[in-house]
């Protein structure tokens, strides 16, 4: 297995397809000039550029597998971002993206790493974890995985059709839950984590994804349950609130 | 030559965009990105060592450390991911006290942590006043979640390079990569060059 040591050079990156997959975020399919191949969990850096030659960069997680025929990625629009209402909004198919990458070699999978696979997602924190299960699916890889997704609402899940295909998948809502919803409720928190992860004696190899405040507490919690730190790698999205 | 994204008009940050370097935001609250969970450092048995290539390995504990002498620490720091901070302010022991005396052909370090990070830059990057290990952030004792109890703090090179929850340095002759370096980043990481990647 190769691990690759640098990204690319940016390069253009033709949108080819987009679709909803909530009612603030969508997914865009992005075919780019000359795509090195990824690994699951690596993201890319982004170049938007004005006509005054004024530039923002952001970093997006890869949604897609390695296998998958498109580069995806899954913006979510935040009100007062910058780029975000462009990608989540203005951008259509047609245009062209610079981007960057695959950037990142901690947060990353492969089916011959094997497992048994904990993911824990908070939010947007799903998209790699996506990437990663798609893999796992693609390869007809039998390593055990599990899933447990936190969400505001159900309308806020990404990937709502797919996910229950791609792994054993938990779901706890923080906001509001539907009528007759069976699935969690509440943050999640060392008991829920108890119940639904693998035994610390399975030695899973976990990875958590979201925005900092939830991986601060799912990774403590799991380190208190007695899972391996070294087995634990994590992705914080977003500011620390401080 | 980049080219121009359609529609696109980006927002000007009314912040003192000379400040940023090349490809940075402003930022204004304090992003966490760690590659693990957060370790639990205790004071009262970390110490920090001088090992490699030196006349005599040394070590200290916190309170010897401390004893060294923290000063005030005004600075900006820029984050690979982008993110660039503005005007923050730290305490810190100057790393120039604790090679003070130190003899030795090196010329890299590989910077240790406590949960196995490492990180690697040129010597001269740690010497002349531009490296500290800090402990306080706004006046406050650090996080742990941003590397508290204590942090190698080199403002003028991205922040990957000021390790979190220090624990050593080790004096090479050559330079090895640390972790984020073996995964493709820069072995330097000058904001101004934009040393983001290996390569650049």
């Amino acid at each position: 297995m190769t691990r690759p040591t640098r990204p690319g050079p940016w390069q253009v990156a033709e949108v080819v397809g987009t679709r909803p997959e909530s009612a603030t975020s969508r997914t865009l399919e992005l075919r780019p000039a000359d795509w090195p191949g990824h690994r699951a969990g690596q993201h890319v850096d982004l170049r938007l550029t004005a006509e005054d030659g004024y530039e923002a960069r952001r970093a997006y997680s890869i949604a897609s597998a390695p296998e998958d025929p498109y580069l995806e990625l899954t913006v979510e629009r935040l009100d007062d971002g910058e780029v975000s209402p462009y990608l989540a909004g203005e951008v259509r198919v047609g245009d062209a993206i610079e981007l960057r990458g695959p950037i990142g070699g901690h947060f990353t999978w492969s089916a011959d790493e094997g497992g048994p696979l904990l993911l824990v997602a908070g939010g947007s924190g799903v998209v790699p974890l996506r990437a990663m299960l798609r893999h796992r699916s693609a390869t007809g890889s039998a390593v055990p995985a599990r899933l447990l997704l936190s969400a505001r609402t159900l309308a806020d899940v990404y990937y709502r059709d797919e996910l229950p295909g791609l792994a054993e998948l938990g779901v706890t809502l923080t906001r509001a839950a539907p009528a007759g919803w069976t699935g969690a409720t509440g943050r999640v928190d060392t008991a829920m984590l108890e119940a639904f992860a693998p035994a610390p004696a399975d030695a899973p190899r976990t990875f958590v994804c979201g925005p900092t405040a939830f991986v601060e507490t799912v990774a403590g919690a799991l380190v208190d349950l007695g899972h391996d730190p070294l087995r634990i790698s994590t992705e914080r999205f977003g500011p620390s609130g401080s | 030559m980049s080219i121009v994204s359609r529609g696109f008009r980006g927002r000007r940050d009314g912040g003192d965009a000379s400040r940023l370097p090349p490809g940075q935001y402003l930022e204004s609250g304090f992003p966490v990105l760690s590659a693990g969970p957060t370790p639990r450092v205790d004071t009262s048995t970390w110490t920090f060592s001088l090992t490699g290539l030196l006349d005599e390995p040394r070590s200290w504990p916190w309170d010897e450390l401390m004893a060294l002498g923290p000063e005030p620490v005004a600075c900006d720091i820029h984050c690979v991911t982008q993110w660039s901070k503005l005007g923050t302010h730290w305490s810190g022991v100057p790393v120039d006290k604790v090679l003070a005396g130190v003899r030795t052909d090196a010329r890299f370090v590989m910077v240790h942590a406590v949960g196995g990070y490492t990180t690697n830059l040129p010597l001269e990057d740690l010497t002349g006043g531009k490296a500290w290990l800090a402990h306080e952030f706004e006046g406050e004792p650090l996080h742990p979640e941003h590397g508290g109890p204590i942090r190698l703090l080199v403002p003028h090179l991205y922040l990957w390079k000021s390790a979190k929850w220090v624990s050593g340095f080790e004096l090479l002759a050559r330079d090895e990569r640390g972790f984020w370096e073996a995964g493709g980043y820069h072995d330097r990481g000058g904001p101004w060059r934009e040393q983001r990647y290996q390569g650049d």
